[in-house]
């Protein structure tokens, strides 16, 4: 095996070269021959009915095309939601309609009226200023547990109700968790939001459609995570187009962090429209536009409750959560706060009695589904900081209260319905307080006393549950989809091969990380194999990239795709060197008879497949290529220690983060430089969230922070060097590469660890602060300080 | 529409604009120059940063009318001669300084201006000039690390992995 070609090895990125050079494909670098431009005419207001459309003036401007209002889209399916919850009552859950255009009503300030195709872009856009629209405004829903009281205004009249669902998790259990909380030592009680969040990956969304009306064939690019999910979606469930006359195609994509998974208006307007004005249409987000039309995250308001015995050992958890679901339901937006969300309330510990209530309301907001972690930082945030304030109430340490309530039995089945596979949650801590010199803390506390300001330390142990996951038990869980990867592989005459696989990249590298996994496999040069992803018309139906997912489901799909190369390969072998198929061994690209120097290398082999004069044909088909699907037994536990260490000044309310350290537990690793970089970059948006960015909304459900002016980015000076390990390996059991994942990771421990430290650093600073909503910003923090 | 001419890449080519054509559109749109993105819509982002006569520009902050006849550098003209990685480019693949590639012109664009003013940044110095670059990805720690490498500095201190 070459040495840096291979599993475990440090592979620099061939995808890099492209990207380096200004090669890239993006979707809004794609342009079709007579394309025509497509602008949306969105809401100004929150919640509102409208009363008149008045486009004639546009519709006779120079260049344009058409005026489309939902009119044009009778006939048409609605949005569809991709995940369906039954209640604490066995009732489903309300779904109300979700039109491609805004029928009758607007429900959100971006809600889209009326689309413009034009000539050119800026025809579009100076002829949507023509159109008039008339609408009268509505309160709008904002508060969530306002929203349901009864006698209020509604988001949609016709499903009667803002409550969503009512979802109660274990249900039956509940008796029990309360009948804990009456019998405990001690309480410990905390009240906390998570600050609904942007996604933003740089690129914003981009759609452009061609209609071919000689074969009835659509052509789709889009900048999608999982390009045959929005095939099925949206060819099934909003256009009626079937699958094989629908092709998409989410070239070079620019990030997603989940917010590219769903499914939204825009594709489903322009591949509709493409065949109306009989040309290809595009439209292309502004970043403006996707702060009104991306489906935005996070967003739950949450009482969380503890009750511990005399011993402090944890025995029961209650929690009772508002989620926002906005105004429609995203594709998997019913799934965040449930299932991803409840099933992670254990967390590291052996707590017996878990009830989760979640109440998803429908406000006069932008649809809120996953961002990355999506439903499992929700669930560590409230865990990690109640576990250190009940550390605070009994006077213990903090990291001394998590370790006498870690799991240290695996298999372990929690009261939450998953069970852990492997884990060694003694280990992360251990490699954390080792990495983030813990014990030199107390020296570089009282040197910034010196100077003034208030240093503290923050730890968080966070679980997730990734490579989602087995399909019939979503299946029983309300998804409408099954959750299985695919992979076909193509070894060419000649010894090369192409992979064809139903993961996407949008900067996880797997064109990298998935050639070293079948280059160590069959022992070839890791340049001789190609990955192909993003394109419905050559890759098997494969679900995509999100949940961090793609090496655990995606790379297990690769390697039994590729195990079922190896085993005909071998039976060729066999056939060649005149010896028993059992007899062949592969090593280093070369099929040996076991004991012997008889062999025959790879090449020998894939020729013989495709020209096969010495072959046995009788027993054997010509040809080398496999496609494999794998739906995974369970999910993969990943797990970790985070630890912060910041300064606070007093004065200002200031927080500089000086040393952010991670100790994950991800099983086997492929690529680690890879691995190190999905750490980092989520460990960003983590801290992002704790200290900087939050979507907010005035009273009238006007967007406050619609760009990069008021929405708050973590830049290169807000951020330190990081300091990552991957050294603590407890490989997953179930998949065959022993992965568990890492894309969220840095994402869902990392709040907590900040907010912790933050805390940490005021209460020894003599402030009795308990707790600050993110995003600690220098006026939260100031205020808190000064009560 | 007005016809303006400008040296891009090394080469002189014209495109036609109108008054309110960005520079960012001129080179994407007018000449098929693709590398150059576009992340935002207020200045704020970086992923468009070109550039003009030797300094680094947003090209999305700039009409193209307003530097006819500047000279104008791009990610597509940052290779060597023969086709191979230059120094920083270099330093962003071995580095690993980027993800989905989507800010990464801008990144490169920017970093090659600051190391053309400052030839051996500090951390800070880096972490600074770079404030008007947005990275979603990457957490901006292998970015810096590239940029310092680029530099020719030791950056195995830099930080612990
Ligand atoms: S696109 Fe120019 S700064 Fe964002
Ligand atoms: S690499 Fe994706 S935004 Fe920087």
């Amino acid at each position: 095996m070459p040495k840096d070609g291979g599993i475990g090895a440090s592979t620099k990125r061939r995808e890099d070269i492209r990207f380096l050079t200004g090669k890239g494909r993006y979707t809004d670098d794609i342009n079709l021959r007579g394309q025509a431009y497509a602008h949306f005419v969105r809401s100004e207001v929150a919640h509102g009915r409208i009363k008149g459309i008045d486009f004639a003036a546009a519709e006779a401007m120079e260049g344009v095309v058409k005026v489309f209002t939902a009119a044009d889209f009778a006939g048409v399916g609605g949005i569809p939601c991709g995940w369906q919850i039954t209640d604490k009552h066995g009732k489903v859950m309300l779904e109300p309609k979700h039109p491609v255009l805004a029928d009758g009503k607007v429900r959100h300030v971006g809600d889209p009226i009326c689309v413009v195709v034009a000539d050119t872009y800026e025809q579009a856009r100076d002829a949507a200023e023509m159109i008039e629209i008339d609408i009268e405004e509505l309160p709008a829903v904002l508060d969530m547990k306002a929203a349901i009281e009864p006698g209020g205004t509604l988001v949609h009249e016709e499903i009667g109700s803002n409550l969503c669902f009512d979802w109660g998790f274990v249900e039956e259990n509940k008796a029990a968790v309360d009948e804990a909380f009456a019998k405990a030592a001690h309480v410990t009680t905390l009240e906390l939001v998570n600050n609904r969040l942007v996604a933003n990956p740089m690129e914003p969304r981009v759609a452009v459609a061609d209609f071919e009306s000689h074969s009835d064939q659509y052509t789709l690019y889009t900048t999608s995570q999982n390009p045959h999910v929005i095939r099925l979606l949206m060819g099934a469930f909003v256009l009626g187009i079937p699958e094989h006359k629908l092709r998409v195609v989410a070239p070079d994509v620019g990030g997603g962090f989940g917010s590219k998974i769903y499914h939204y208006a825009e594709e489903a307007f322009v591949t509709f429209a493409a065949k109306v004005v009989k040309r290809p249409v595009k439209w292309t987000s502004s970043r403006s536009e996707a702060f009104l039309s991306d489906a935005q995250g996070r967003d739950h308001v949450t009482k969380i409750e503890l009750a511990l015995d005399a011993e402090n050992n944890f025995t029961a958890i209650r929690t009772d959560t508002y989620a926002n679901m906005g105004a429609y339901l995203s594709t998997f937006a019913p799934a965040i706060p449930t299932w991803l969300h409840g099933t992670l309330m254990a967390g590291n510990y052996k707590t017996p009695l878990i009830y989760v209530n979640v109440k998803a309301v429908f406000t006069n907001t932008i649809p809120v589904d996953a961002y990355r972690g999506a439903g499992r930082p929700e669930a560590t945030f409230q865990l990690e900081r109640l576990v250190d304030k009940a550390a605070r109430e009994l006077g213990v340490d903090p990291v001394a209260l998590r370790r006498q309530n870690f799991i240290t039995e695996f298999p372990y089945q929690t009261p939450v319905a998953v069970v852990y596979d492997t884990g060694n949650y003694h280990a992360t801590m251990d490699k954390l307080l080792e990495i983030s010199d813990h014990a030199g803390f107390e020296a570089r506390r009282m040197e910034s006393a010196a100077r003034g300001k208030l240093r503290g330390f923050g730890i968080a142990h966070y679980i997730e549950a990734c490579g989602i996951a087995p399909s019939n038990l979503v299946g029983q869980l309300g998804a409408r989809a099954g959750l299985y990867e695919s992979a076909t592989v193509r070894v060419n005459a000649t010894g090369s091969i192409s992979v064809y696989t139903g993961s996407h990249s949008h900067g996880q590298g797997h064109e990298t990380s998935f050639a070293q996994v079948v280059a160590e496999m069959i022992g070839i040069d890791a340049a001789q194999i190609d990955i192909v992803h993003g394109d419905t018309s050559n890759t098997p139906m494969g679900m995509g990239t999100y949940g961090s997912r793609s090496l655990a489901v995606g790379g297990s799909a690769i390697v039994k795709a590729t195990n079922k190369i190896i085993n005909k390969a071998k039976k060729i072998a066999s056939h060649l060197l005149e010896a028993a198929e059992g007899d062949i061994e592969l090593k280093d690209g070369k099929f040996t008879v076991a004991g012997t120097d008889k062999s025959v290398d790879w090449v020998g082999v894939t020729l013989a497949a495709y020209v096969p004069h010495n072959y046995p044909l009788e027993s054997l088909e010509p040809g080398l290529e496999e496609t494999a699907f794998y739906d995974p037994s369970n999910f993969t536990y990943p797990s970790g220690a985070y630890g912060c260490e910041v300064e606070v000044d007093a004065d200002t309310g200031q927080v500089t983060v000086l040393a952010f350290s991670a100790a994950d537990d991800f099983g086997n690793i492929v690529n680690p430089m890879i691995v190190e970089g999905q750490v980092q970059g989520g460990l960003a948006q983590g801290i992002g969230q704790a200290l900087m960015e939050n979507c907010a909304y005035d009273e009238n459900g006007q967007l406050l922070s619609g760009s990069f002016m008021d929405y708050a980015m973590p830049r290169a000076t807000d951020l330190p060097m990081f300091n990552v390990d991957h050294s603590c390996v407890t490989p997953c059991t179930h998949n065959p590469l022993g992965v568990k994942g890492c894309g969220e990771a840095g994402a869902i421990g990392s709040p907590p660890a900040v907010v912790n430290a933050v805390i940490d650093a005021l209460i020894r600073g003599g402030h009795d602060v308990k707790h600050i909503d993110m995003p600690l910003t220098p006026s939260r923090v100031w205020a808190a300080i000064n009560g | 529409m007005t016809k303006v001419t400008m040296t891009v890449n090394g080469k002189t080519v014209s495109a036609m604009t109108e008054g309110r054509t960005l520079l960012s559109s001129y080179l994407r749109e007018g000449l098929g120059l693709t590398g150059t993105h576009i992340g935002c819509d207020t200045s704020q982002c970086g992923a468009c940063t070109v550039h003009v006569d030797g300094v680094a520009v947003k090209s999305c902050s700039v009409f193209a009318q307003d530097v006819a006849g500047a000279t104008v550098t791009t990610i597509e003209g940052m290779a060597n001669a023969d086709g191979s990685l230059s120094v920083i480019q270099q330093a962003f693949q071995d580095h690993h300084g980027l993800q989905c590639g989507y800010c990464t012109p801008g990144m490169v664009m920017a970093s090659a201006a600051l190391l053309a003013s400052n030839p051996s940044p500090t951390e800070g110095e880096v972490r600074h000039y770079l404030e008007g670059n947005i990275c979603r990805c990457t957490g901006y720690h292998n970015i810096v690390k590239a940029v310092l490498a680029a530099s020719g500095q030791d950056v195995a201190a830099v930080a612990a992995e």
